[in-house]
């Protein structure tokens, strides 16, 4: 297994050195798809310039990022390409190998259902295969590292890459069961974007799950694993705070950042959904619906855990999908991270609905986004309207995707434990609603 | 670095002595006008009148006002101002072409003011005071907030008599886009102490100004030495209007102008108030030629002053003597030149010193500022200061800024940088740059447009956002070797800025402002962008909803609704078994 995932890195480090070297390396890192205000290169290295100056870099509204990527990229500017595709390697080989583990997990899990009667005889057919389950981690890697939004990230030298690895990170140290690690990059992510503190419930859920500790409300061990998990990583999140602003002896950063996520002030165009609104949202109205989209973003972890408190992997993949529909400047390396974990819900294909549909729906946005951001920007034949069109049948894709997936996932999950083949009580076939 | 800045910063801060020629402690009032013929063929007219003020308004409650005008002696006294400077100024200065202007201003309006140290809170005081010169001069100088105003560190120093160097005293604003007419021009006549009734400023008619290439009026209030050794002060309002009338469209093709061509009436007589009321035509001819063109009616007062670096000859007419006037008791200069013709003039000469502007890149989404400075010293470099004010919405990435002088990079000794703060403050980048001899020097920076709030675009986005000019200043040798006490001690042309000695003068010139478009948003349709846009959100919301409350039921055959039941009526009716 190993042999092919070098192949897959070496191939997909070969692809991204020679777009970094070719033409399309400038154009790739203006697009404002790839790139937005909080990630983009060209400002860390602003910000770079402004430390050099001797100007505070967060006294202006142009760069973004924390204290530590600035002071990271100090020292190693001058080998930036290679850290970004070191750094997508990184992100592949750990989620290959957290799939691998976690679906290890997963037989074992099955198996032991199975050993208990959990699952209906009928619905045998459904249960994972190692034969199928095998090829899984592989897939994950390659479809992170080929993906082209991925690639498109990574040659625009999009911050994003880095969070994305993060993440990754997070997710291997969770499924591998070290909590103290998990904590750690969880507070990473979140210093780093802020949206990943919503990934604390499914990754608590993972390990109570991990050590065998039931979710009981009066259960006391799962309290205090539940606070010692938090203390670690509020106390790191507070290193991390700490240290950011010893390292620039104040604490701008922390509005310029968190500030900047939270309020939208930015309004240059992405692919989210925010922008078009916020630009032309009437002023009384505007701090209100702020509200209502971040809302959006934190609020629906709640409900997704009380509904998948046994499934706490899926429910860190629809979190993540979330996150990057709903998030107040998503690129497509958001997008590129929750669609690498695809393959691992591969066994649900049976019970998708409109995967064609959403399939062509992506691409066909994703094409037409340079389009029209040439009609609209470059030619002055097409107005702001039409790129807005894109992105919001871009952002339904996404929704349906993801919804059609959860769709599935409940529904194989119910098929698991009543059978496959529904019968109704006169022995005809059943058909199966949601009520 | 250091050093070089503060050598510049003292040439330009040395104190401005000098001025005692009246008996203190009576107010004076003095008014000139200045002819200038241009290379071009046009004429610049520059009026000067100045209104002394023998009372220190920063120390004494002064409550008695003859002739300085009360309104602003009381704005001085309330915000505590050191010194202001306030300019209307429709259309450009031309320096390529009609050589170095005595006094330039940019276009739009101008207002720098510099508190006393007293003020404590000097962003309160400049609103309230700018929203106060928006009355008093009819101008929407109440635009004036903290998106665009600045304070630079160098580049404006106080040029009356002060001791002050902090400079969070002063504040720097420019409007581009402020067009300037006769509603401004109205209440600046009725600060002078005749009016337009009599003397000079009889000449001021708003169809005839407002009917020229370049229009500049400019108001300048801070105190001066009354004495010689500075122990008492005045206040001195200099009220300075500059006009230049185009050969061909005000002048019918001819270099042939008179005050009556110009004016459209003469003068009949000097202010009663002024102590002094002169007309001046500049009769220097470029290089070995003179007399090129003849006087009318012909004055035997000549006086020759040091301007720019430059020797210069003027014609004089003193107003206050009944010869100067003829039988029907009117003076009309007139210029008549001398068989040439506009087009043998020859090119005209490039000045020493002068700058360019423009925007280069296609797009809504990025562009480059680039600036052309030219220094045509034959063999003196010298540095000049550079201040941009670049609105926050054009995002100007400092690391892209580039100065190339003859292909090679050329670091700024000094460059003080603060970025913008989106809706709150712009860009300020003040850069010294040292200009070798006989040079080029481009200065090009990116920026990136923003996408603003539709209720953020002025009316007529499209037509595109003004960037205010960038303010050059520099210390430019002298050609010849001028010496101070050669100086003339109160005349127009000791212009405002200090000259510490002979081998240098100042001089402060402005690039053209800029015209940028913006990105639009589509402004007929928020009502819809909110419901599409809200419709998505509730896609996502819905399904989530459906998903998460509902569990999944084998269908029930009981119950079957209206659409069952017509289902099964049409089934039965082709007979067919009923669901």
């Amino acid at each position: 297994m190993a042999a092919p995932l070098v192949l897959v890195v070496l191939v997909a480090v070969t692809v991204r050195a020679i777009l970094f070297r070719s033409s399309l390396a400038e154009f790739i890192s203006e697009r404002v798809e790839v790139v937005s205000p909080l990630n983009s290169w060209k400002r860390v290295v602003e910000g770079m310039a402004l430390l050099d100056l001797g100007v505070s870099p967060y006294s202006g509204d142009l760069f973004h990022e924390t204290p530590l990527i600035l002071y990271l990229f100090h020292f190693l500017v001058d080998y930036a390409e290679i850290v970004f595709m070191i750094t997508d390697a990184l992100t592949a080989i750990t989620l290959y190998l957290a799939v691998k583990d976690y679906n290890k997990l997963m037989f074992k899990k099955q198996k032991l259902l199975l050993e208990l009667k959990r699952y209906s005889q009928e619905g045998h057919d459904l249960l994972r295969v190692p034969t199928e389950m095998y090829y899984v981690p592989l897939k994950v890697a390659l479809f992170y590292l080929l993906n082209p939004y991925t690639v498109l990230s990574c040659v625009a030298k999009s911050t994003c890459v880095i969070n994305n690895a993060v993440i990754a990170l997070f997710i291997l140290a969770t499924v591998k069961g070290s909590r103290l690690l998990s904590a750690v990059f969880l507070s990473v992510a979140t210093y780093q974007s802020l949206y990943p503190i919503t990934l604390l419930p499914p990754a608590l859920l993972y390990l109570l799950q991990k050590e065998f500790i039931p979710i009981k409300m009066k259960s006391p061990s799962f309290w205090l694993f539940s606070c010692q998990y938090c203390s670690m990583y509020l106390g790191c999140l507070c290193v991390l705070v700490c240290h950011s602003f010893f390292l620039l002896n104040s604490w701008d950063f922390i509005p310029s950042i968190y500030g900047f996520i939270l309020s939208v002030p930015d309004l240059t165009p992405n692919i989210g959904l925010f922008w078009y609104f916020f630009a032309e949202m009437f002023e009384h109205f505007s701090l209100f619906f702020v509200c209502v989209f971040q809302i959006n973003v934190f609020f629906y972890i709640v409900p997704l855990t009380i509904k998948l408190k046994d499934h706490p992997m899926f429910l860190m993949f629809m979190q993540l999908a979330v996150i990057s529909i709903f998030k107040s400047y998503p690129t497509v390396g958001d997008v590129a991270l929750y669609m690498a974990l695809l393959p691992m819900w591969a066994h649900l294909s049976r019970f998708l609905r409109n995967v064609f549909i959403v399939s062509c729906m992506l691409i066909v946005c994703t094409l037409l986004f340079p389009v029209l951001w040439h009609l609209w920007i470059y030619a002055g034949s097409a107005n702001s309207n039409f790129y807005y069109a894109i992105t919001l049948s871009f952002n339904v894709g996404q929704i349906l995707l993801v919804s059609d997936y959860f769709y599935a996932f409940l529904r194989r999950e119910y098929h698991l434990h009543h059978g496959l083949y529904l019968t109704k009580k006169d022995g005809t076939e059943a058909t199966l609603v949601l009520k | 670095m250091a050093g070089a800045v503060l050598v510049a910063a003292a040439l330009w801060a040395s104190v401005w002595a000098g001025q005692c020629a009246e008996p203190p402690g009576s107010d004076v009032f003095r008014e000139e006008l200045l002819l200038t013929p241009l290379r071009s063929g046009d004429i610049a007219a520059t009026f000067q009148f100045r209104t002394r003020l023998d009372a220190d308004l920063r120390k004494e409650k002064v409550s008695h006002y003859r002739i300085f005008p009360k309104v602003l002696g009381q704005l001085i006294s309330k915000y505590s101002i050191q010194e202001l400077h306030l300019s209307f100024t429709q259309g450009f200065w031309r320096t390529k072409a009609w050589g170095p202007p005595l006094l330039q201003a940019p276009t739009g309006a101008e207002l720098w003011v510099w508190f006393q140290d007293s003020v404590t809170d000097v962003n309160k005081s400049w609103k309230e005071l700018s929203n106060i010169l928006s009355g008093i001069f009819c101008a929407s100088l109440n635009f004036i907030d903290s998106t665009n105003t600045v304070t630079p560190t160098a580049s404006f120093k106080p040029l009356g008599v002060a001791n002050i160097t902090d400079h969070h005293l002063l504040r720097y604003a420019t409007l581009p886009r402020e067009i300037v007419c006769t509603e401004n021009l109205t209440p600046w006549k009725k600060l002078l102490p005749c009016g337009s009734k009599a003397g000079l400023a009889s000449l001021l008619r708003a169809e005839r100004l407002y009917h020229s290439s370049y229009h500049s009026q400019s108001v300048h209030i801070r105190p001066i030495c009354q004495n010689a050794d500075c122990s008492s002060v005045s206040w001195e309002l200099r009220q300075a209007l500059t006009v230049v009338f185009d050969m061909y469209s005000s002048g019918q093709g001819k270099r042939d102008w008179s005050i009556f061509k110009m004016f459209s009436r003469t003068v009949t007589e000097s202010c009663p108030l002024a102590s002094q009321s002169k007309i001046y035509v500049d009769v220097s001819g470029s290089g070995k030629e003179v007399d090129l063109f003849e006087l009318n009616p012909p004055t035997s007062l000549e006086r020759q002053v040091v301007v720019h670096g430059d020797r210069r000859v003027y014609a004089e007419y003193d107003l206050s003597q009944q010869g100067t006037f003829s039988t029907s008791r009117n003076l009309n200069v007139a210029l008549k030149w001398k068989g040439r013709t506009a087009e043998s003039a020859g090119q005209p000469q490039s000045p020493l010193f002068h700058a360019e502007r423009y925007v280069s890149g296609y797009g809504l989404q990025s562009g480059v500022i680039n600036t052309m400075v030219f220094n045509n010293h034959p063999y003196r470099a010298y540095p000049v200061m550079l201040l941009e004010t670049v609105p926050w919405y054009l995002r100007l990435y400092v690391h892209t800024l580039t100065i190339t002088t003859r292909g090679k990079e050329n670091k700024p000794s000094y460059i003080h940088y603060e970025p913008a703060k989106d809706r709150q403050r712009p860009h300020l980048l003040e850069m010294l740059i040292q200009l070798p001899p006989n040079s080029i020097t481009k200065i090009s920076i990116q920026f990136e447009r923003a996408l603003l709030k539709w209720t953020e675009y002025p009316p007529d986005p499209n037509h595109g956002f003004y960037i205010s000019p960038s303010v050059l200043s520099v210390l430019i040798p002298s050609v010849i070797n001028q010496k101070t006490d050669e100086l003339e001690e109160s005349t127009l042309f000791s212009t405002l800025f200090p000259s510490s000695d002979g081998s240098s003068y100042f001089m402060r010139l402005y690039t053209e402002p800029l015209l940028v478009n913006l990105p639009t948003p589509d402004f007929s349709m928020p009502y819809n962008v909110i419901c599409l846009t809200c419709t998505v959100v509730a896609v996502g919301y819905g399904s989530f909803y459906n998903l998460l409350t509902r569990t999944f039921q084998v269908e029930d055959r009981k119950g079957g609704g209206l659409a069952k039941t017509i289902a099964n009526l049409i089934r039965r009716l082709r007979g067919v078994p009923p669901l």
